[in-house]
């Protein structure tokens, strides 16, 4: 990174979904990629979510859902951020998300979905564009 | 002895042929340098009498029926009946789900498997705040006995036989399935069927845990021992690797882990006082069958033994069914693409195929479209009928272990064996699985399998066609199945209702009468049977065991 600082993110589990091999490996991923990862564990609200995230200062939610909760998680978590006034935050979704939902969750401000078969550089390489981009639109602000 | 000439003389010539075919090779070379499966054995060229001769046969393998059941748990396996055809299922509504039961039967289906909402595994009613989202999404949402009575309505239960994927609150649901039989006429004694009931796996691998270990422990132990007594014919716990599979782990440390969570099971029963072969017999297993596809006929050959074993020596089971390794399996999920998602049929195809030659006791396989939403009837049925093929027409259950004796299978099984106890014996040396699972060590071993095998997928030292091979542009589906966010706002309102015309006295009552249970010692399922016929709903039970035996705080640390 050009600013020398540590990429933060939040790798979370919303709702009951027990499926946590998607995100751990993600999670794996992304800190062999140099970036600082804290993991929520399973079963987390929104508004859990929301506070970990300002917490620990991340500049990256990246959220996992095979259930078919997301519809209502998802979404839930962007009106919390907005709520508190939060938009530097990069927020993804990945899990068993039909392409259908897709529109809508973006429409909310879900800047990406990964689905099954995603490689996890294509999100490395996803986070560090946008994260670089968002750093340098607040230091010029 | 003579066998010794003919291994000498085979020895001999395969020097020569190895010799012969290192020379080829430096022109003309092999696919890679080295042939590793996911349990980490190297893959030999070429399978000789010399890596199974057959003098290990009678203690290794045996015959069907008898120990060590590497060879099948029953004498004439298929020949005499097919496994189970059982497809996991239920969505929405417990009216709907009824109707696809009913679809599945009538295209014959032989037993039934029932998928439960998340709220109902974890223990909440659908109008908890932790069930908004999730109610009747991956299974059907359970609030009460009217629930379950809608449930079965129609199905005789002294007729089919059903799974259910239960544990933490599996006591809870196993009573009303009783209670439900009762009122169809039929007694508890003559009731057949499974619950899952294993938490250790929930810890390590798939996440519907409410409490901690140890009253974990207890309501599985009392479960065994009512059942011993009033529902003998009933799978008390189907101990299973399928999920520490799907979360990644190997194919040894899917047995491994398994059998680890077996032996602390039986061990918590024996020392409640249980005799060892009063319960056993009725503990029942589950497997996954992955891409691999010799390596799992081995896999399920080399449990069998290893199983048999653990019984006999280890607890002294006198009783050969309780040596028995019995189990369901079901095709890897973890395997299935949304990208081509027609090939999964095949691959399934392939897994259901490895799970028959393993000498499996029912299956299920999995959907074309799982990775992308809920089955459609088209889909199960396409599923179902994979099994109906394999069993009608393919030939392969025309004779006990056909793949018995390949030297490549039988090495295989081996050596799957030998590392599997290898593994037993260090989480032996921890304290067993509970203190395992505690310390967080089953949780690591899996999660660097995982990370593992999604380098090679990566690196595309493992392709997987369709994703990071032989891909192609794809429209992707429409119109998939989902569930109606209404079923929620259904299930709130029958709650409703509920609680207006049961008797609420007799409700505090039992729910009183469980709490008095729950902080003593006494069995378990009689008050929770009470509970439940006095239409207790399934969240005041699990609250009334939360507040006695709290819940557990699992680590989030990463590896």
């Amino acid at each position: 990174m050009a600013e020398g600082k540590k990429i933060r993110v939040l790798a979370a589990k919303p709702g009951l979904d027990g499926h946590d091999r998607g995100i751990k490996v993600l999670a794996s991923a992304l800190m062999d990629a140099g970036m600082e990862v804290i993991y929520t564990g399973l079963r987390q609200t929104p508004a859990q979510i929301v506070e970990a995230a300002i917490e620990e200062g991340v500049d990256v939610i990246a959220m996992s859902i095979l259930s078919g909760a997301h519809d209502y998680h998802f979404p839930k978590v962007m009106e919390l951020l907005k709520e508190r006034g939060i938009e530097d935050i990069l927020v993804l979704g990945g899990g068993i998300i039909p392409d259908e939902d897709i529109p809508k969750l973006k429409e909310v401000g879900i800047a990406e979905i990964f689905g099954p078969g995603t490689n996890t550089q294509d999100v490395v390489n996803f986070i560090k564009e946008h994260v670089e981009k968002k750093r340098r639109q607040m230091s010029s602000a | 002895m003579g066998n010794t000439g003919y291994l000498d003389a085979i020895q001999k010539e395969l020097d020569r042929w190895t010799e012969e075919v290192s020379e080829k090779i430096k022109k003309h070379p092999e696919r890679r340098p080295e042939f590793i499966n996911t349990s980490g054995i190297s893959i030999k060229r070429l399978y000789t009498p010399i890596d199974f001769s057959g003098e290990a046969y009678l203690d290794e393998l045996g015959f069907p029926g008898e120990y060590p059941f590497a060879r099948g748990v029953q004498p004439t396996m298929y020949r005499g009946r097919y496994w189970t055809m059982r497809q996991y299922a239920g969505f929405a509504t417990a009216e709907e789900s009824n109707r696809r039961y009913k679809f599945l039967l009538d295209q014959g289906q032989t037993g039934l498997s029932v998928a439960f909402d998340l709220p109902t595994q974890i223990g909440y009613d659908s109008d908890h705040e932790m069930a908004i989202g999730e109610v009747g999404k991956v299974g059907v949402a359970i609030d009460s006995l009217k629930d379950m009575e809608t449930l079965f309505n129609g199905i005789p239960l002294d007729k089919v036989s059903t799974s259910m994927t239960i544990n933490a609150p599996a006591a809870v649901l196993l009573a009303m399935y009783i209670a439900v039989a009762e009122q169809q006429g039929v007694s508890s004694d003559k009731l057949r069927g499974t619950i899952q009931n294993d938490i250790l796996k929930e810890y390590s691998s798939r996440g519907t845990y409410i409490f901690p270990p140890k009253p974990s422990m207890r309501i599985i132990t009392d479960i065994f021992s009512y059942c011993a007594e009033h529902v003998p014919l009933w799978n008390t716990i189907s101990i299973s690797g399928y999920h520490i599979r799907e979360a990644g782990s190997t194919a040894v440390q899917e047995v491994a882990f398994t059998l680890a969570n077996g032996i602390a099971y039986v061990g918590a029963a024996i020392n409640a006082g249980l005799d060892v072969d009063k319960f056993a017999p009725r503990l029942s297993f589950f497997f996954n069958a992955h891409l691999d596809f010799f390596e799992e006929v081995a896999k399920y050959r080399a449990a069998r033994r290893l199983w048999a074993k653990i019984m006999k020596e280890r607890f002294g089971a006198k009783n050969p069914r309780s040596m028995m390794i019995r189990f369901h399996t079901q095709t890897a999920g973890c395997t299935l693409t949304a990208q081509q998602p027609m090939n999964n049929i095949v691959r399934v195809a392939f897994q259901a195929m490895s799970a028959v030659l393993g000498g499996t006791q029912s299956l299920h396989t999995n959907s074309m479209d799982e990775a992308l939403c809920l089955p459609s009837e088209q889909a199960v049925q396409v599923a179902l009928r994979t099994q109906q093929l394999i069993a009608y027409e393919t030939g392969v259950a025309d004779t006990v272990d056909p793949m018995g004796g390949s030297y490549y299978v039988e090495s295989l099984t081996r050596q799957i064996y030998e590392r599997a106890n290898e593994y037993i014996q260090k989480i032996e040396d921890m304290g067993g699985a509970v203190s395992a699972i505690e310390r967080g060590y089953i949780q690591k071993e899996i999660q660097e399998s995982a990370y593992r095998y999604q380098k090679e997928i990566e690196s595309g030292e493992r392709i997987v066609v369709g994703v990071n091979r032989f891909q192609v542009d794809e429209e992707k589906p429409t119109n998939l199945l989902r569930v109606d966010p209404a079923v929620r706002v259904a299930q709130i309102e029958k709650l409703r209702a509920l609680k207006e015309e049961r008797d609420e006295q007799k409700v505090k009552d039992t729910l009183g009468r469980l709490r008095e249970a729950a902080q003593g010692t006494e069995n378990l399922m009689p008050p929770i049977l009470e509970a439940v016929k006095a239409y207790a709903t399934l969240g005041e039970i699990c609250d009334v065991l939360r507040e006695v035996f709290g819940e557990y705080q699992p680590s989030t640390s990463l590896a």
